[in-house]
């Protein structure tokens, strides 16, 4: 069985069709994701604010929920509160310029930098790819299509998220632009194809290794680290 | 919930707990400027008052308001999380700096003081807990040139707290489902996002005040 989720709503062309599912949001805001999901999610969020909406009113089910708490726990030490304001003072508000168009501030964190800043490394086929640090849980890699090229088949043992940054891809499931995320869940087998024109950059997160089709083979895996 | 808020006398207070409580070097340079909380009918508004008076004035009598209602909870919350004792204090502790030092960054359009306390103390419990970094979206915040509109923020506020009053009013069941997703109880796999609680209007309150954020940003 062959299923792509996603959460399409209409929305005038140039701007996010392909948003984030309820689920994904609410685990967001209740701090269950993995980490390289949690990048997913913040870089889409700074580019989506229909889903910032959403993801800010599952905040406030949070607080709600915080709210009525039965404060059973004791209290706490305000003057030991009062002494940790006055011995660390506000950190000054470093509010970084965005590198460039593409990498969202959340995402710029974790390449240090902007595209420039990217580690590319070759995994064929003239696709590139840069794993970035996070928790182990799942992992989070920024790939690089060139225009018009196959992302190579593959299906998934766990989920898939993948955000376009630039350009664009098609597949099975519909057109990815910028903004826009796929979410493709187990037994998904599925050929993104980049667009002409602009070569195709994504950020796409996995919590399990993927499967390659026949593209890469199998044993070369665990060098690449796909 | 939102317990002892309506009675919250904002200048009684700051006497009652200004002159027991010592000054600190840090907190002394400003001078307290007292506004008085104006009547609301919404008494979680009082809440943001009392952030607005931390924010403009360092104000010591709203920031142990603030601390009596939402350090215990915070405390309970990371308990319940799976913090111990001491770690729960320390971080709550550590939640309640971050409050008074990151005033001027709460949106009163976006959040209420208790989904903006929430979001603080559950990345604090991501990277104490969970060891892990918590990517945040890109900052939107209003210039000193656009401030968000007053009805706009006891809108949203007004409907904060019928949320909380819907979720006390869910059955039991459903609401501990919705409780154990925020402890951490549920992994990411297992939650739904359907509560049965009426978030539409807040999703679009918010909606709109990013609209006027991006809108005062260009």
């Amino acid at each position: 069985m062959t299923q792509t989720q996603t959460h399409q709503h209409l929305a005038p062309p140039g701007q996010v069709t392909h948003h984030l599912t309820p689920e994904l949001l609410m685990a967001y805001s209740a701090g269950t994701l993995p980490e390289a999901f949690s990048l997913v999610v913040a870089t889409h969020l700074s580019i989506c604010d229909s889903c910032r909406a959403d993801a800010a009113s599952y905040d406030t089910v949070g607080g709600a929920v915080l709210d009525s708490i039965s404060p059973d726990a004791g209290a706490c030490d305000f003057e030991a509160t009062l002494a940790r304001i006055t011995s660390s003072p506000a950190q000054p508000a470093t509010a970084q310029p965005l590198p460039d168009d593409v990498i969202p501030s959340p995402l710029a964190a974790y390449i240090g930098g902007g595209l420039d800043a990217v580690k590319w490394k070759k995994v064929g086929g003239g696709v590139r790819q840069a794993i970035l640090p996070t928790s182990s849980d799942a992992t989070a890699r920024l790939l690089y299509i060139p225009a018009g090229t196959a992302v190579p088949d593959h299906g998934h043992r766990g989920t898939e998220l993948t955000l376009v940054l630039q350009g664009a891809f098609s597949d099975e499931d519909g057109r990815y632009a910028r903004g826009d995320v796929e979410i493709a869940d187990e037994d998904v087998d599925h050929t993104p194809i980049a667009e002409t024109g602009a070569d195709c950059i994504c950020l796409a997160a996995t919590d399990a290794p993927l499967r390659f089709a026949g593209w890469l083979p199998r044993m070369l895996q665990p060098f690449v680290k796909i | 919930m939102l317990r002892n808020v309506s009675t919250y006398d904002p200048e009684e207070a700051s006497l009652a707990i200004g002159s027991r409580t010592p000054v600190t070097k840090s907190l002394k340079g400003t001078s307290p400027r007292m506004t008085k909380a104006k009547p609301v009918s919404d008494p979680s508004a009082d809440w943001v008052a009392c952030v607005e008076r931390v924010k403009r004035a360092q104000d010591r009598a709203a920031f142990r308001a603030l601390f009596d209602h939402f350090a215990p909870r915070v405390k309970a919350y990371l308990i319940k999380s799976g913090a111990d004792m001491a770690l729960a204090e320390e971080c709550t502790q550590d939640v309640m700096a971050t409050l008074w030092h990151k005033a001027h960054l709460f949106d009163p359009s976006r959040a209420s003081v208790a989904t903006w306390v929430y979001t603080i103390a559950r990345n604090r419990r991501i990277d104490i807990l969970r060891k892990q970094r918590r990517p945040e979206p890109e900052d939107l915040a209003w210039g000193p040139e656009a401030e968000p509109e007053p009805d706009e923020i006891v809108g949203l506020q007004q409907d904060s707290a019928r949320l909380g009053e819907a979720m006390a009013s869910l059955p039991r069941k459903q609401r501990e489902l919705i409780e154990k997703a925020y402890f951490g109880e549920l992994s990411h796999s297992e939650i739904a996002a359907e509560t049965g609680l009426p978030l539409g209007t807040i999703k679009s309150r918010i909606r709109l005040a990013l609209d006027r954020l991006r809108h005062a940003m260009k």
